[in-house]
């Protein structure tokens, strides 16, 4: 089962490091990760995106816990969320095909962020679901190039993750 | 306020710690420290001949003291080389702080000459580590480091520092922190009332109960605790290999080691019972064989101070995060309290059941025709000559099963080996680091000839620092336990499992300056024995020439429950 983790961690050199040695060390499985400063410049938020049996999630959280660099953590998954992943997408939009790409884009609610006579690239923000959906919809064959963010969330209503 | 170079602050933080011993070996980028640790007095400086064994040492002194050892190392492949005993104390959980030598700052990444990433070459095996920055930070990250180490599951922490840092010609203001606080380091002070009451109502109820005790109640002090609760609930105890000495050997509630060189007693009672309390052990695969089929009838209740070794191999009914000590004293508080009473009668019958278990002894051998040595008898005399008193320091191997089994260790702290990692070559360097401390004590290493020969370049150090220890070579000429497991799974194919071109260990002790004495005979033993622990100001390397052939028994059999054993090289059960 996918789970999503976000994690607060000192912002130390290293710190990134022993959090995705540990996720090789013990054979964990590292799906997506984000990683940035947060608004209190001493942490950083990380945001990885793992699956495993209920005893391995809850063995990542522990071990994930243990370490001296991590300050907080929380399993997004286990509660009421928000999630959203970043996507820019490199699509080739010639002849016919362009107004057709600009129509798909637009019901996904994508932007077009650059334009050329014969590419478009196209921002898109969304679930993993809708994406992938996007690329499904768009065509293996007009996909130039793709580049994702990972996951990122956050709970919903009044449940922060903060000091 | 004073002003000392970062060299200085160094040495003068580990005094201040309270550091009696440093265990180390001086290079290229340590020099400015070194200079410091010539100026002063407050802390010893031990020279070994390799740095594993400095690693080894600090660990032994750490297990015997319930104190962190401290290694001192330079850059490059003297800090490449403290990895094997880093790791050693890393799967113990045994409190240390590795200092180790980096090239200069503005150097690092450059491949300089004897530049190693220490920080990531240890990342895996450390509770935490340092790359110390700032000279200014030098006493708060060495405050930190041990603060680390012996708080929580101990462990080992590494502290990097540049050469440029610890410059002699800049001083700065020294103040050493009383306390320091890391907001995301929080280790339990104490265990949860609620499910301790839990426990206590199933311990109330349970017919067939066993206490399982690790390691864990050994580094967290809480043997005395032990003893007053296996008292007060009459329960049988097993110990782990590391947890040998948090109960008495030698006491009717003691059931043996259990695992895979356990007592037939102590398995069986495992398998059987309705109620395991584990304290401070985790259920590691040498105790447990198939987690699958791991006593079915059992609930456990599971103390440990690290959350992540509950429910990691097998699912606690009642997990109990906290400190050993604390949590025992609650729960004794609380059994004092209930108005519960056991079912005595079960308990009767129970002990009935166990008893018949151990009718052979906990550990049966065949004691062969008088011709040729036993290693058993090897390690029965060890106990009779030293009267059951001494520090016994082990390698990996036969030889640590047989000490394991034969000796029994009455108190907590005496029985030094490495269980988890199984690392050959630390017995010797770790005995070291405990005669070291203990200089009137007996202390003695228990190995092989295979693991000897892998840090046997600290007799040398014994001779420099006149310790006094024996060395008790099990010489059976072959690596004998690759040796059995080869005669039972692969027919008796000794690939590479026997040790051919031996040295002459008696002149090889000589060489080094120390006594070397040889027995070949069973009648020869006991009073070489007595004439080793009787030479109280020489360090004696007894060479005992055993039976090739013998096997550890019982040895449980792979993929089976705990007590599917083999009891002999024709019987299992």
């Amino acid at each position: 089962m996918r789970r999503i983790i976000s994690v607060l961690v000192e912002n130390e050199p290293g710190a990134l490091s022993r959090i995705v040695g540990l996720f090789s060390q013990r054979n964990y499985n590292i799906e997506t990760l984000t990683v940035a400063p947060t608004e209190d410049e001493t942490l950083s938020r990380l945001t990885v995106t793992t699956s495993g049996n209920p005893q391995v999630i809850e063995q990542i959280t522990k071990q994930l816990n243990k370490l001296i660099d991590v300050v907080k953590l929380v399993d997004l998954t286990e509660g009421h969320h928000v999630e959203r992943e970043l996507m820019l997408i490199k699509v080739r939009a010639s002849g016919p095909l362009r107004a057709e790409v600009k129509r798909t884009a637009d019901i996904f609610r994508g932007q077009i962020v650059d334009v050329t006579s014969t590419v478009y690239t196209i921002q898109l923000t969304g679930t993993q679901d809708k994406l992938d959906g996007f690329i499904e919809s768009i065509g293996q064959a007009q996909v130039l190039e793709v580049v994702r963010s990972g996951i990122t969330g956050i709970a919903r209503g009044e449940k922060v993750l903060s000091l | 306020m004073e002003l000392l170079s970062g060299a200085d602050m160094v040495v003068r933080s580990l005094a201040d710690e309270g550091v009696e011993y440093i265990y180390g070996y001086p290079g290229g980028a340590l020099l400015h420290v070194y200079d410091a640790i010539f100026r002063q007095k407050a802390v010893t400086h031990i020279l070994v001949r390799h740095e594993q064994a400095a690693t080894h040492m600090a660990d032994g002194y750490a297990r015997a003291t319930g104190k962190p050892g401290v290694a001192l190392v330079t850059s490059g492949p003297g800090a490449t080389n403290t990895i094997t005993g880093i790791a050693t104390a890393y799967l113990d959980s045994i409190p240390m702080v590795v200092i180790s030598g980096q090239v200069p700052s503005g150097f690092i990444g450059t491949d300089m000459f004897q530049e190693v990433d220490m920080v990531g070459i240890s990342r895996p095996i450390v509770k935490h580590s340092f790359l110390v920055k700032k000279a200014e930070d030098i006493p708060e990250v060495i405050r930190k480091a041990f603060h680390i180490a012996q708080t929580g599951r101990p462990g080992p922490v590494v502290v990097d520092i540049p050469k440029d840092i610890t410059d002699l010609s800049k001083k700065y203001e020294y103040h050493y922190p009383d306390k320091v606080k890391i907001r995301s380091y929080n280790p339990p002070a104490k265990g949860h009332n609620g499910q301790i009451r839990k426990a206590v109502d199933l311990l109330m109820k349970a017919r067939r109960p066993v206490i399982y005790a690790g390691g864990g109640v050994i580094l967290g002090h809480a043997s005395e605790l032990l003893i007053e609760l296996a008292r007060k609930l009459n329960v049988p105890v097993t110990n782990t290999l590391n947890g040998l000495g948090g109960f008495p050997g030698s006491d009717r509630q003691f059931v043996g080691m259990l695992g895979m060189h356990g007592s037939y007693c102590a398995n069986k009672t495992m398998h059987h019972s309705d109620l395991i309390l584990a304290i401070g052990a985790r259920f590691d695969d040498r105790v447990t064989n198939n987690t699958e089929k791991f006593c079915p009838d059992a609930k456990i209740i599971h103390i440990d101070i690290d959350p992540a070794s509950i429910s990691k191999t097998v699912t606690a009914d009642i997990p109990i995060v906290g400190p050993v000590d604390t949590v025992l004293e609650n729960m004794l508080r609380q059994l004092s309290e209930t108005t519960d009473s056991q079912d005595d009668a079960a308990l009767a019958e129970w002990w009935t059941s166990i008893d018949s278990w151990r009718e052979k002894g906990l550990f049966p051998y065949e004691k062969g025709d008088g011709n040729i040595l036993k290693p058993q008898q090897v390690i029965e005399s060890l106990y009779q000559v030293t009267q059951g008193d001494a520090f016994v320091t082990s390698d990996v191997g036969q030889h640590q099963m047989f000490a394991a089994q034969y000796y029994r260790f009455n108190k907590p702290n005496r029985w030094i080996s490495s269980g988890g990692l199984g690392t050959m070559g630390f017995g010797l360097p770790a005995a070291m680091g405990i005669k070291l401390s203990f200089p009137e004590e007996q202390v003695a290493c228990v190995t092989g000839e295979g693991s000897i020969q892998m840090n046997i370049q600290e007799l040398s150090t014994c001779l420099q620092y006149d310790l006094h220890l024996k060395v008790i070579n099990i010489n059976n000429q072959a690596l004998g336990m690759v040796r059995q497991w080869q005669d039972m799974q692969y027919d008796s194919r000794y690939s590479h499992s026997y040790m051919e071109s031996l040295p002459d260990f008696v002149k090889l002790a000589e060489s080094y300056g120390h006594v070397g004495i040889r027995v070949t005979r069973p009648e020869e033993l006991l009073p070489a024995m007595e004439e080793a622990f009787s030479l109280k100001d020489r360090l004696v390397f007894m060479d005992i020439q055993v039976d090739p052939n013998e096997h550890v028994y019982p040895m449980q059999i792979k993929d089976g429950n705990m007590c599917d054993l083999w009891l002999s090289k024709t019987e299992r059960t």
